[in-house]
């Protein structure tokens, strides 16, 4: 990013409560100003302003009902925001949809698994990395060398994914017949294979036991080391958002009420009257 | 050996598992061929030869869309009809220019592919933004009009090549077509094909049967492929993971239209008379039934429903009047039998045994 591209960025709702120090001299890989969505009536989401570092790991949690996942909906335009900007990497995505948003940079899971069922573990990886090849059709049918080229390129990769979460050896198996846990982490590496700049988990913990949640945070941990990679996770898993999350922003009936670190977080009277009801005055 | 192996497995085995569909294929051509010359075949038998290669081919190129793609389409006759047309009119009006009967053959099919792959960008455009029940309503529309509109067509070639006429109000002949002394009436409107030279042969057949095999397994193991079978599984998360939904169905469709006009070609130079309403909704629904009695997006399935759906009606004609409701009965027990999960778990069974000694073999 040039100096002058720079200078424009800075001056936008910055938030430096959510910024590291470790980004704070770089510039943010996604700045969401004012954004909202109405639907009908209802602001499911308003005024949502939050901006996260290159390398940072932000957690969004809020109450049932907060519009967590509509916010992710926003991000990777499944659903059009009805106002406000949503810059990623600098660049406004508003004329994005969600296949190219996803080829700018944003890659996500859900929070109902949403696997390609009836295809293999590897198959489910590789066809994420379809962006990043190039033989045509024809070359693919006739087999020509840049299909094998590719090919083997890509099942390399999509091994060594894989081996993030220890799944070598369920390579061939068909992704529903996976276990759960599994199901989630294969959603994760599937999400990864994508290069995204910035990696948006939604619910990543659910249903896993304690050991496995334990497992899942020095994953999230190391992808974000080893990719170096942005992420925002919903998580109602509070031990693992306090533990593994950077910056917090907390969301109640579609509004940022409270944004920080952990710390900042955990003593905001406001985050603890939207989750445990409002204090008797004594 | 073990590294080596591990290296590119799941490639190499389902690599494995298709030249073993074409080794199959191959070797059903060679005992027809010498049953054929040997004079074992009924010549019943033998005239069902090539329109048992077109079916396969169809079924094949059907389980594409419906199998692979997930999308039900119910107009695959129209685009054999455009195939079948477009081959007899280009194989007519060469007949001077390529006396050649196979090489005449081969560049019919070619052309009936290309038509009728133009017809299936024209028409998958519009129609592949709908889904589900509305697609399949569609396509039998598609069907049944272009049925009609190849029923309005007179087609004649002389020395000054090809003359058009688009009938609808049913009024007007050949001889309105201003032929020359030496020109021939191709296609004329409702009677539709006649006289045609009849080109097609088995062998004709059973390269396009193993063509159509190698498009469609090829390209179901490459990124188109994969591609493909994300959006069948997961909208959704296909898009979430920056695929074009637009270009892959388009792709698969066009792909299966083209593969249905080679057919198409095939078959309509196998009579020397052809009428549009042969490509009825009936002959889809057949289609349809082949790839779904031999299980959505199973290859060697939709080759062995086509060849056997083929050829029961003909066994069963000894019983004449009751041939059809045999048909249905036995259409009925096959498809309780597939079903059924204990025949499912001996079919499971035998197949490791049969990856077993097709691994032996290497």
């Amino acid at each position: 990013m040039t100096q002058k591209e720079k200078a424009k960025l800075v001056p936008v709702s910055r938030e430096p409560a959510l910024l590291t120090e470790r980004d704070a001299d770089k510039s943010p890989v996604l700045e969401c100003i004012d954004l909202g969505i109405t639907f009908g009536g209802l602001k499911a989401v308003d005024n949502f302003n939050v901006t996260i570092g290159r390398t940072e790991i932000t957690g969004l949690i809020g109450p049932n009902g907060a519009g967590k996942t509509t916010v992710f909906n926003l991000l990777t335009k499944v659903y059009q925001p009805t106002h406000g900007t949503i810059l990623l990497n600098g660049k406004d995505i508003h004329d994005l949809n969600t296949a190219q948003v996803n080829r700018a940079g944003i890659a996500r899971t859900f929070q109902n698994i949403r696997l390609f069922g009836d295809m293999t573990v590897e198959q489910n990886i590789t066809v994420a990395m379809d962006t990043q090849m190039h033989y045509t059709m024809p070359e693919g049918i006739l087999r020509l060398p840049r299909f094998w080229k590719e090919e083997h390129v890509m099942h390399e990769r999509a091994m060594e994914l894989l081996s993030i979460f220890h799944m070598e050896d369920l390579a061939n198996a068909k992704a529903n017949s996976l276990p759960y846990g599994a199901q989630r982490r294969l959603e994760i590496l599937r999400a990864l294979a994508t290069n995204p700049s910035l990696l948006l988990l939604d619910e990543p913990a659910a249903g896993m036991n304690p050991s496995e949640t334990a497992e899942l945070m020095e994953n999230i941990r190391s992808i974000r080391d080893t990719f170096k990679i942005a992420v925002l996770l919903i998580e109602h898993d509070m031990n693992l958002v306090m533990n593994i999350c950077e910056g917090i922003a907390v969301l109640n009936f579609g509004h940022v009420i409270a944004k920080g670190t952990p710390e900042d977080i955990q003593n905001n009277p406001e985050v603890i009257e939207a989750y445990l009801g409002k204090q008797k005055e004594a | 050996m073990t590294q080596k192996m591990n290296k590119f497995n799941s490639l190499k085995k389902t690599t494995k598992v298709d030249f073993a569909t074409y080794l199959g294929v191959i070797v059903v051509f060679i005992i027809t061929t010498i049953l054929q010359n040997n004079g074992s075949l009924k010549r019943s038998a033998i005239g069902l030869l090539v329109p048992i290669c077109c079916y396969m081919s169809m079924a094949v190129s059907l389980n594409l869309t419906v199998g692979i793609l997930g999308e039900l389409s119910l107009g695959h006759a129209g685009f054999m009809s455009v195939g079948a047309f477009s081959g007899i009119v280009a194989s007519q009006s060469l007949m001077g220019a390529i006396p050649n009967a196979p090489v005449r053959l081969a560049i019919s099919m070619v052309v009936g592919a290309i038509f009728a792959a133009i017809v299936g960008l024209l028409i998958g455009t519009p129609v592949l933004r709908l889904q589900g029940d509305y697609l399949a309503i569609v396509t039998l529309a598609f069907g049944e009009i272009i049925k009609e509109l190849i029923n309005c067509l007179i087609i004649g070639y002389d020395e000054n090549g090809l003359h058009f006429i688009f009938n609808p109000a049913g009024n007007k002949t050949v001889d309105d077509l201003g032929l020359s002394a030496s020109g021939t009436a191709i296609i004329k409107g409702a009677q539709g094909a006649t006289g045609t030279a009849t080109i097609a042969t088995f062998t004709a057949g059973f390269i396009l049967v193993m063509i159509t095999l190698i498009v469609v397994l090829n390209l179901t193991r490459s990124r188109a492929g994969r591609a493909i079978m994300a959006i069948r599984d997961n909208r959704i998360a296909a898009q979430a993971i920056g695929l074009n939904l637009t270009k892959y169905k388009l792709m698969a469709f066009v792909t299966s239209a083209a593969l249905a006009g080679a057919a198409g070609a095939l078959y309509g130079l196998n009579y020397s008379s052809l009428q549009a309403t042969k490509f009825n909704f009936n002959l889809s629904i057949l289609i349809l039934v082949f790839v779904v009695l031999g299980g959505l997006g199973n290859i060697w399935g939709s080759l062995i429903a086509a060849a056997a759906l083929t050829i029961l009606p003909e066994a069963l004609r000894q019983f004449a009047d009751f041939r059809m409701l045999i048909y249905a009965i036995v259409l009925i027990f096959v498809m309780l039998a597939t079903n059924n999960p204990q025949v499912k778990a001996f079919f499971q069974k035998l197949l490791p045994h049969h990856r077993a000694s097709a691994e032996k073999e290497d």
